[in-house]
């Protein structure tokens, strides 16, 4: 790989033409930050760049002494002999692909992308490309997700059923993006037909709202949550926590409860038994199979690297299947789909009690 | 098929008894008696005979879901359960209005058909019904081909759903609807309508199971006096059955093994009609049983040689009479049942319960026995035998309470088997592959391994005894520390060391360690070991030669 536009060394991507690096996974001189998820955006670069929508977010998990400049969609931007451009990947609130054009080869990150709709997030736009490196987090036929307006009446009807037996609603989602887009996505239903209560969020969650109302998202009213706040709701409110929390004595002051889980492992029975306490809603942030294949398809892409999840097993269907040069991306946190390491919607990586994101937990690819 | 899909999410997704009780009510209430029939049936564990290869369901789920049958399989390694798999990749049904059987027309009209069909007509078969079905009913309907119906419920609790429907005392719906019925609307109601008079001779009672004695029969409400003493034996439990003239053999998997044990069969002739008895099925040969490994060469034969009739000849030793004269005596206190069983076998010139310390091993090589009483005048006298156990070839000691009554299941109170500690060795962790069911997605089922020289070779398998914190950090170790890939199985780094516990060790071709343990089982992580310091393969040797010896 040699003369590849993109290479790996020990600080992750890199592209040489530049001299700057893709979401590194140690300090460097500049990086481009598709997203503001721990495992993507770490601390002690000198300077960052990232989409105009995600600069927000991205403030927030790097505190204010950070660098940190951005892009418009689209906007180009040479820097030693490449240009570069950001393009929404849909995954959170300003989550970007990053192209990378030297001397008419264009090659495209993409980070964590999805291609279901979310109110809290630019739709991903597949951009051509020579070379498109994805994500694979789902990279199995078994990971198909369904349309997220049924998931959102699921949620609805679970929290209706509760709020009439007294019974608080409780669910986890990772507290950036995949909270927010529970709130919106209730929101948008709420606001036409009334909510069955109030809605009371974690601290970790609470501290992320404030970048997405600042972008014009539509968010509902929500309170802290805590034991006066669950007291004064009788049993009717519903509880968004990250999953870190679940378990803890903080969680216990809202029994009696029902507990959720909104991921898309909770796509299997076995990590929905496990994981999902007492219902288990798929709604991911990540791209499935059949999203996977559209996505390749239309950057029109030969060559196709492929990181996190199942990557050897994708790589082979594309290169057998669909004739296109496919190969495995090493990924920095080595592991088999579904391993509880690499569990990007589950697990909380760097979430509520670390602040630290260079945690070595922070396996958490999300 | 809705209801029944629905009743198996509600069962699946919750651990909490309570509710699933409550949607075994919900269900049995509104179920029309073809489809109770079946729910019943599987639920409480029958098999339905297998009607289709899993090898050709998969290619012809693969050919639907257009990928190649590698990805099928590695989505199979990924999700842990086939029916779920397949649900899981199937395309969409088409949306037009779409109204699926009736549980009992899904077994009666595609089920039950499938055998007889030709793999073509199959094919056409599944196809027919994929359409018809949602993803979750079809996960439900591949359970229902393939077999294994688990769902976190035993056939305890449903006799309980059931009875309470339909206004039976759990007890008499339980020996109703063990061995011998037929899953249609007939039988249904005849089972569960409470004055039904049941032709059917052959049924067994449903077995009394002990609870294991944690913390020593100091614990026990009562003073020795209170309590019969008996040997807990190492073979197979059995309920042997005389009604109308006809002998019937059946294990505790209420499965009927009459011709398994022919001179049992025959020696239990003697005994009159209308008699039921709960024990033990031993290979016993001379002076006393043979070891475990013995009986298992006479399990699951059909026909047995008169060369291993010889070779293992087996004994059942009886320990409780559950019915005399067509009389069911399972309400009766356990020292009428025992007083009864005495002076049965007594009559009949079988074998009596004489003097039993040491145990009267004289009388034994009959194919019919009494399972001696174990006379204690202490506690402390009872630990002292009970620590003979291994060199006798016995598990330990049962402890019955001598006023109970014979319950149904697995019932804290009445029976207690105090077994004898286990043996123990430090094994290395050499391989590992995924867990099914709740923990399909976890490495949870190891290898171990013992030095021989430079090398590990296995000695056993085990799943449980970690606890879930446990099972997930080791989980994360093995992620990262895969030397190869054998299919399902990962071999793994030498680098954790666990101590295993097990109730014997015999010799085994299988392995190439040439022994394997009996009930291996983690019972801690030794944290504190590093692999060179776990057992050797000289050393586990030692101990099978010193048990063989003393056994
Ligand atoms: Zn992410």
């Amino acid at each position: 790989m040699s003369t590849d536009l993109i290479r790996l060394d020990p600080c992750g991507l890199y592209v040489p033409a530049a001299d700057i690096h893709v979401d590194p996974w140690r300090p460097v001189e500049r990086a481009v930050i598709t997203h503001a998820h721990g495992d993507h955006a770490r601390r002690g670069s000198r300077q960052y760049l990232t989409s105009r929508r995600g600069q927000g977010v991205l403030r927030a998990r790097m505190g204010t002494d950070a660098r940190i400049e951005t892009l418009d969609w689209g906007e180009r931007l040479r820097v030693g002999d490449a240009i570069l451009s950001l393009h929404p990947a849909g995954h959170i609130l300003g989550s970007a692909q990053v192209r990378i054009e030297v001397g008419g080869e264009v090659w495209v990150v993409s980070g964590d992308y999805k291609l279901t709709s979310d109110p809290t997030t630019t739709p991903f736009e597949p951009v051509g490309c020579h070379v498109f490196i994805s994500e694979c987090t789902f990279g199995l036929p078994v990971y198909r997700w369904p349309d997220p307006k049924e998931v959102f009446e699921s949620i609805l009807e679970w929290w209706e059923e509760n709020a009439a037996s007294q019974r608080t609603s409780v669910l986890f989602g990772y507290s950036l993006g995949k909270a927010q887009r529970l709130l919106a996505g209730i929101h948008e239903r709420t606001g036409r037909h009334g909510a069955p209560g109030p809605i009371l969020v974690h601290g970790a969650v609470h501290r992320l709202l404030a970048p997405y109302r600042e972008a014009g998202i539509a968010l509902p009213e929500v309170e802290m949550a805590n034991r006066s706040s669950a007291e004064q709701a009788g049993g009717r409110a519903l509880v968004v926590a990250p999953p870190s929390a679940g378990g803890t004595s903080w969680i216990r002051a809202f029994s009696p409860s029902s507990t959720a889980f909104a991921s898309g492992w909770m796509r299997l029975r076995g990590t929905r038994r496990r994981r999902g306490g007492d219902r288990g809603f798929v709604l991911s942030d990540h791209v499935d199979w059949d999203g996977l294949l559209n996505a390749v398809e239309a950057t029109g892409a030969q060559r196709v690297g492929l990181t996190h999840g199942n990557t050897a097993a994708a790589a082979r269907y594309l290169r057998e299947d669909r004739a296109i040069d496919s190969w495995a991306l090493p990924t920095r946190f080595q592991g088999e789909a579904g391993a509880e390491t690499d569990d990007p919607e589950a697990d909380d990586g760097g979430d509520t009690p670390r602040t630290d994101d260079s945690s070595p937990k922070g396996g958490a690819a999300t | 098929m809705k209801a029944f899909t629905r009743l198996f999410t509600r069962l699946d997704r919750t651990t909490r008894t309570s509710l699933k009780v409550e949607a075994l009510e919900d269900y049995f209430r509104a179920a029309p008696p073809a489809d109770s029939a079946w729910a019943l049936w599987v639920l409480s564990g029958a098999r339905v005979k297998r009607s289709v290869h899993t090898g050709r369901l998969r290619e012809w789920v693969a050919e639907a879901a257009q990928i190649p049958l590698w990805l099928l399989e590695e989505s199979y390694d990924a999700v842990g359960d086939l029916a779920e798999t397949l649900a899981l990749l199937l395309p969409e049904p088409p949306k037009a209005d779409r109204d699926p059987p009736a549980l009992h027309q899904v077994m009666d009209d595609w089920i039950l058909p499938l055998r007889r069909r030709s793999d073509p007509e199959k094919k056409e078969l599944l196809q027919e019904a994929w359409d018809r079905l949602e993803p979750q009913e079809r996960l439900v309907f591949h359970k229902l081909i393939t077999g294994g119906f688990r769902v976190g419920v035993g056939r305890k609790l449903v006799t309980r759903a059931l009875a309470s429907v339909v206004g039976m005392e759990p007890a008499v719906l339980a020996h109703r609807t063990t061995g011998r019925w037929e899953p249609t609307a007939r039988d249904f109601l005849l089972i569960t309508s409470p004055d039904a008079d049941l032709p059917d001779p052959g049924q067994p009672y449903p077995f009394l199971l002990a609870n294991p004695l944690e913390n020593g029969p100091a614990e026990l409400p009562g003073p020795p006096e209170c309590w019969q003493v008996e040997w807990k034996w190492d073979g197979i439990r059995g309920q042997l059955i005389l009604r109308d003239g006809e002998v019937l053999i059946w294990s505790r998997g209420e499965e009927l093994v009459t011709p398994t044990f022919p001179e049992v069969a025959e020696g239990a002739r003697i005994l009159p009609s209308g008699t039921v008895l709960d024990g033990e099925l031993l290979a016993w040969k001379g002076e006393g049983p043979l070891p475990f490994h013995q009986l298992q060469r006479r399990l699951g034969r059909k026909r047995v040689g008169r060369k291993l009739l010889d070779e293992v000849p087996v004994t059942f030793l009886a320990y409780d009479l559950l019915e005399q004269g067509g009389e069911d005596l399972r309400e009766k206190p356990l020292k009428e049942r025992r007083r009864r069983l005495e002076a049965l076998f007594s009559q009949r010139n079988l074998e009596s319960p004489t003097k039993v310390d040491p145990p009267g091993e004289s009388r034994a090589g009959l194919p019919l026995a009494l399972s001696p009483l174990v006379r204690v005048e202490s506690w402390a006298a009872a630990a002292e035998l009970r620590g003979r156990s291994r060199e006798l070839r016995r598990e330990g000691l049962m402890l019955k309470d001598r006023e109970s009554a014979y319950g149904v299941g697995r019932i804290r109170g009445p029976w207690w088997k105090w077994k004898v500690d286990p043996l123990s060795l430090d094994g290395v962790l050499i391989y590992a592959q995924r867990g099914h069911g709740r923990r399909a997605s976890l490495f949870t089922d190891y290898t171990f391994g013992v030095w021989d020289g430079d090398d590990l070779v296995p000695v056993g398998k085990a799943y449980s005894g970690l606890s879930d914190a446990e099972i997930r950090e080791v989980d994360r170790w093995i992620r990262g520390h895969v030397v190869d890939r054998f299919g399902p199985v990962r071999a793994v780094e030498p680098g954790l060391v666990f101590e295993l516990a097990f109730d014997g060790i015999r010799p085994s071709s299988r392995h190439r360690s040439g022994v394997a343990l009996r009930f291996p089982r983690m019972a801690r992580w030794r944290r504190d070991k590093p692999p060179s310091e776990a057992d050797t393969l000289a050393g586990v040797l030692g101990l099978l030669q010193r048990m063989e010896r003393d056994g």
